[in-house]
């Protein structure tokens, strides 16, 4: 406990997809990683994922989009994020993820994208080098 | 903060000496039970009744750290979600790693720190397992035990003892069958109860009666009678000024952990830096002498030779 700190990650499902069978095996994939993980459930909002963020000092957001709105969503999110002091938090978005947005939402600051097929492996060795 | 609180930073140390003198004003209410009762929701449905009444609520929900991996998966907020955006409510999850008690040291720390912070409310909500309902009686002022009709939970809570620290009985779910079989052995358990150790009292007067109620706190039934009854607790404790009392006992009780955390800390760094330590683990590691002969050793030949270094330096 004292010689690395516990890596807190949210995991947020934001907006209108229902499907949150992904997000609840990642999340607990970071767990089996030693990592803390906030489970927030699905139909969240932007504000409450930012509120969450806020109130639970977390690392990590970890979004899981399938509805396609990935790139409006984390625009959003990433602005309100520095709006609200939260520039120390990496955001990462996972789901359903088509390969030629990876480089618009790196651009935009998300720090990693997981889409769908990404190993655990990958997942937790990508989380635990931003932190 | 709360985050370097978990972290058990030297600064954390130094914040909650300026915040503690603000601390203290808060109602803390502890709620415990066993898992799948259904405590976050009744807690989800007690925020709505304090805000209600306007208060500032807070809310540290516990859950337990793997032992294998030292994760955790902290899902008591998904139930009070809705309350996220509500600036008055504070909901912070926190993971036990792997405190013995269930609820770590942290936890009080947090508590101070809200309290600080003007919140009205401070829910603790730990799952019921083992020890850890001795630990909530450490830190709340008043606690509520959750349990669910059919399970048998009457006999299994004294079993474990709980009844001793309750007060307020909560049977949740209470549509499903035998929810009144279960409000009566829980009655009948409290009249045989010996009075609580912690509040115990030769004036009688000055004791609270604990009471049993029925709630379903999925869409909300007896959920305004459970918010009043915990006011009232804090009113009578209040009004008869056993909350004096109770604080003290708190704070003594705070003492002692913190006692113990800085003491073992500060012990175990020294005796790790002697060479009697040093010697003592070539000698196991040798095979020359058994373990439980080089810790006797160790430990009675502690002689505090010189000055140990400040705390704050060496962690």
């Amino acid at each position: 406990m004292e010689t690395k700190k516990t890596i807190r990650v949210l995991i947020a499902k934001p907006g209108l997809d229902g499907h949150d069978k992904g997000a609840k095996i990642v999340a607990l994939a970071l767990r089996d990683a030693g990592m803390e993980v906030i489970y927030s459930g699905l139909h969240q909002t932007l504000e409450q994922i930012i509120q969450t963020a806020t109130q639970e000092t977390v690392d990590v957001i970890g979004l899981s989009i399938m509805s396609g709105a990935h790139l409006p969503i984390s625009k959003k999110l990433i602005a309100m994020m520095k709006d609200k002091g939260l520039d120390d938090v990496y955001l990462t978005v996972g789901g359903v993820i088509p390969y030629q947005d990876i480089p618009k939402l790196k651009e935009m600051g998300v720090s990693e994208v997981f889409p769908g097929g990404t190993s655990f492996e990958k997942i937790t060795k990508g989380i635990n080098s931003l932190c | 903060m709360i985050r370097l609180i978990e972290e058990n930073d030297p600064s954390a140390f130094e914040m909650l000496k300026l915040l503690y003198p603000y601390a203290g004003q808060a109602f803390i209410i502890g709620i415990t039970g066993s898992p799948g009762v259904g405590k976050s929701t009744l807690i989800d449905a007690l925020i709505t009744q304090f805000r209600k009444l306007d208060m500032k609520v807070a809310v540290i929900a516990v859950d337990p750290t793997s032992p294998f991996s030292g994760g955790a998966i902290l899902g008591d907020r998904l139930r009070m979600q809705r309350h996220a955006t509500d600036e008055k409510v504070f909901i912070r999850s926190m993971a036990s790693r792997g405190q013995k008690g269930g609820l770590s040291r942290a936890t009080k720390d947090t508590a101070v720190v809200l309290s600080a912070m003007g919140y009205d409310i401070i829910i603790i909500e730990t799952v019921g397992a083992g020890q850890a309902e001795f630990d909530i009686s450490f830190l709340a002022h008043s606690i509520g035990i959750v349990s669910i009709p059919g399970t048998g939970d009457g006999i299994q809570a004294v079993k474990a003892g709980i009844l001793e620290i309750g007060d307020i009985f909560i049977v949740n779910k209470s549509d499903r069958p035998d929810a009144e079989t279960s409000v009566l052995e829980l009655k009948m358990m409290l009249n045989m109860r010996r009075p609580n150790t912690l509040a115990q009292n030769s004036d009688l007067s000055l004791n609270w009666t604990p009471r049993v109620l029925k709630t379903i706190a999925q869409n909300g039934t007896g959920v305004k009678e459970l918010a009043d009854t915990f006011l009232s607790h804090f009113d009578f404790m209040k009004q008869n000024g056993s909350i004096v009392q109770k604080k003290i006992e708190l704070e003594r009780l705070y003492f002692n952990s913190l006692i113990k955390d800085l003491a073992l800390e500060k012990t175990l760094l020294f005796i790790k830096k002697s060479n009697d330590f040093k010697d003592a683990l070539n000698k196991i590691e040798s095979g020359s002498m058994d373990p439980i002969t080089c810790a006797e050793h160790v430990v009675n030949n502690l002689e505090v030779t010189r000055k140990p270094e400040p705390l704050n330096s060496s962690r």
